[in-house]
């Protein structure tokens, strides 16, 4: 199990990934990836369980899908140094002829991904059917999930949040990166949603709230009171009250760094806000 | 010409259900699919042998092509259910990003499609779907023309790795293909051979197409008929040894011109070798509500509309 200085450790050397890996194509979404930091980490490294290597059915071991695509920085930097594929690879994020696409897809069998995503509000539908699969081939592991807040103006969504509940898929843990924050502006500005854990309460789920959703410490906490709360008949969700942009200051608390990747100097002020930890790509 | 026989009167989707409960015995990772519909679809039989794998989704079409997705990982080799309509425009982009570009083992079965719907009206007759999903990369496409030929082709799917676009239809119509045929996917079916002009047809046209080349033959004229029940990937080659014999080619389908089986055939030919071709399809309009054949008639879909094709294309020879 690892320590929570090493999950520290790799949370920061993450960051760094993710703003290399941005900076160097000058392109990429670098806000949502470094709110969902510590939260990729904690899964990968403590929270799922995992076998060794990759394949595609992933039967016996819990799944991931991330449903919002964009972030797929932070997922490849997390992927990569998980061991899927070579950390070395990460430098050909978002290039011609790179397995790393600037949204994550199965198309050029990158280990690690199971469906496409970028196309926003579909990653929960295909997680209840891998949920439903693992049911019928009684495999007892968990399928986890990771949506925007914005993502979820997409109506799909809620035709799988409601048939979740209805259908009992209690082996999945669904979370929302609450962080108030999509392209155009914040939420409450585009396009209002109200009280998203009433409104899951409503549809029939468990919701965990992690106010703290930038602290490995509540993270690890939050998922796992979330996972005891599988199995017992409702769809789990968890509320992850994250800070759009985390860990380098001037991307914090705005919208404007969604997908806009950081020049020269400001790349330098952010690494040094994050100095090398486990070894740069 | 080669005579062929009715066994009588069937819908192309009862082949559909039949085939999909053979499934259901055989396979025991083929799962259902299916959004409020599954009368419609002719489902119960594989429900009511296998009820924990049928998966009844509501009213969520996008909801339920997802989850097709997702059950793929896993192992299962899922069947979806619903029109034509809603298993094709209503979720393209579902069916785009997590089916077709994820490259997941989705089989994809859509019944009611084309004007033969009949009542419902344009609402529900998609004449678009063969186009929307032939443009996917990797989607293989289907339109089959009897109760026979559909349970075979469900039966055929299961085994393909792949998704694939399986399009069938609402009304009784004539069950006319052997029994035992093997349904080959990608392979044309030579219904009758001829000389003086080819008639490719696919899905309720193809019936038609046997009726007009005996009403041919009985003006002299030669038709060669060859169903092509796979839409993508083409049997280019079936096509073009006939078009070297004949020398000229009508395409029947019940689907817009735009983007159908005559637009693929017409592309196979302009790059290969150019023949003048006419299209039975309709022509780039919305259904209506009326009885299948009146619409196949109002629409030029039926055999008379064939023949007028081909006294048109025989001039331009």
């Amino acid at each position: 199990m690892p320590k929570l200085q090493e999950l520290q450790d790799l949370t920061v050397q993450v960051r760094r990934d993710i703003l290399r890996m941005v900076h160097k194509v000058n392109s990429g979404h670098p806000g949502g990836s470094l709110g969902c930091t510590e939260f990729i980490v904690a899964l990968y490294n403590e929270i799922m369980e995992l076998k060794d290597g990759f394949d595609m059915d992933g039967a016996g071991e819990d799944l991931f899908f991330l449903s919002n695509g964009h972030i797929s920085p932070v997922f490849y930097s997390v992927l990569a140094r998980k061991g899927y594929f070579p950390v070395d690879e990460l430098n050909t994020f978002r290039l011609i002829n790179s397995r790393l696409q600037g949204h994550p897809t199965t198309h050029e069998g990158l280990p690690g991904v199971r469906i496409a995503s970028g196309s926003l509000g579909q990653g929960m539908s295909v997680a209840l059917g891998a949920a439903q699969a693992k049911k019928l081939n009684k495999d007892s592991k968990l399928v986890y999930t990771l949506h925007g807040d914005g993502e979820l103006q997409e109506g799909q969504n809620w035709e799988a949040i409601m048939y979740a509940a209805g259908k009992k898929v209690d082996n999945i843990v669904a979370t929302i990166d609450y962080n108030g924050q999509q392209i155009d502006g914040a939420t409450k500005d585009v396009l209002p949603m109200g009280d998203l854990k009433k409104k899951f309460e409503a549809f029939g789920w468990d919701v965990v709230d992690i106010k703290e959703g930038n602290d490995l410490e509540a993270i690890l906490k939050g998922m796992k009171e979330a996972k005891s709360r599988t199995g017992k008949g409702k769809p789990v969700c968890v509320l992850l009250h994250t800070i759009m942009g985390h860990g380098v200051d001037f991307m914090m608390y705005t919208h404007a760094w969604h997908g806009k990747a950081p020049n020269d100097e400001q790349l330098a002020t952010a690494l040094e806000q994050n100095p090398e930890t486990l070894g740069d790509y | 010409m080669k005579k062929y026989i009715d066994q009588g009167k069937n819908d192309t989707r009862s082949g559909f259900g039949a085939g999909l409960a053979e499934l259901g015995r055989t396979n025991p990772n083929v799962v259902a699919l299916c959004a409020d519909l599954v009368g419609s679809l002719k489902m119960e039989k594989f429900i009511e042998e296998n009820p924990e794998r049928f998966f009844q989704i509501g009213i969520a079409e996008a909801n339920m092509m997802g989850i097709a997705a997702g059950l793929t990982i896993g192992g299962k080799i899922p069947f979806t259910g619903t029109f034509a309509n809603f298993s094709t425009g209503r979720v393209y982009d579902q069916i785009r990003q997590s089916i077709a570009y994820s490259n997941k083992h989705v089989k994809i079965c859509a019944s009611h499609a084309g004007v033969t719907l009949g009542e419902d009206g344009a609402t529900h007759q998609i004449l678009e779907d063969l186009g929307l999903m032939k443009m996917l990369p990797g989607m293989t496409v289907i339109n089959t023309c009897d109760y026979n030929q559909t349970k075979a082709a469900t039966i055929a799917i299961a085994a393909y790795q792949g998704p694939v676009y399986l399009r069938f239809g609402r009304p009784k119509v004539a069950n006319f293909t052997p029994v035992d045929q093997k349904f080959e996917i990608g392979k044309a079916v030579m219904l009758n051979e001829g000389t003086d002009v080819t008639i490719v047809a696919t899905g309720h046209l193809v019936w038609e197409a046997l009726i007009a080349a005996e009403t041919l033959e009985k003006q002299g004229i030669s038709a060669e008929v060859i169903n092509i029940h796979t839409i993508k990937p083409l049997d280019g080659e079936a096509v073009l040894k006939s078009v070297k014999k004949t020398g000229c080619i009508v395409t029947a389908e019940e689907h817009n011109y735009l983007g159908g089986l005559g637009e693929s055939i017409s592309g196979l030919l302009a790059t290969t070798q150019p023949t003048p071709q006419e299209f039975v399809a309709t022509k780039d309009t919305f259904g209506e509500s009326g009885t299948p054949e009146q619409l196949m008639d109002k629409y030029g879909l039926n055999n008379k509309a064939i023949v007028n094709a081909v006294v048109n294309v025989l001039k331009r020879k």
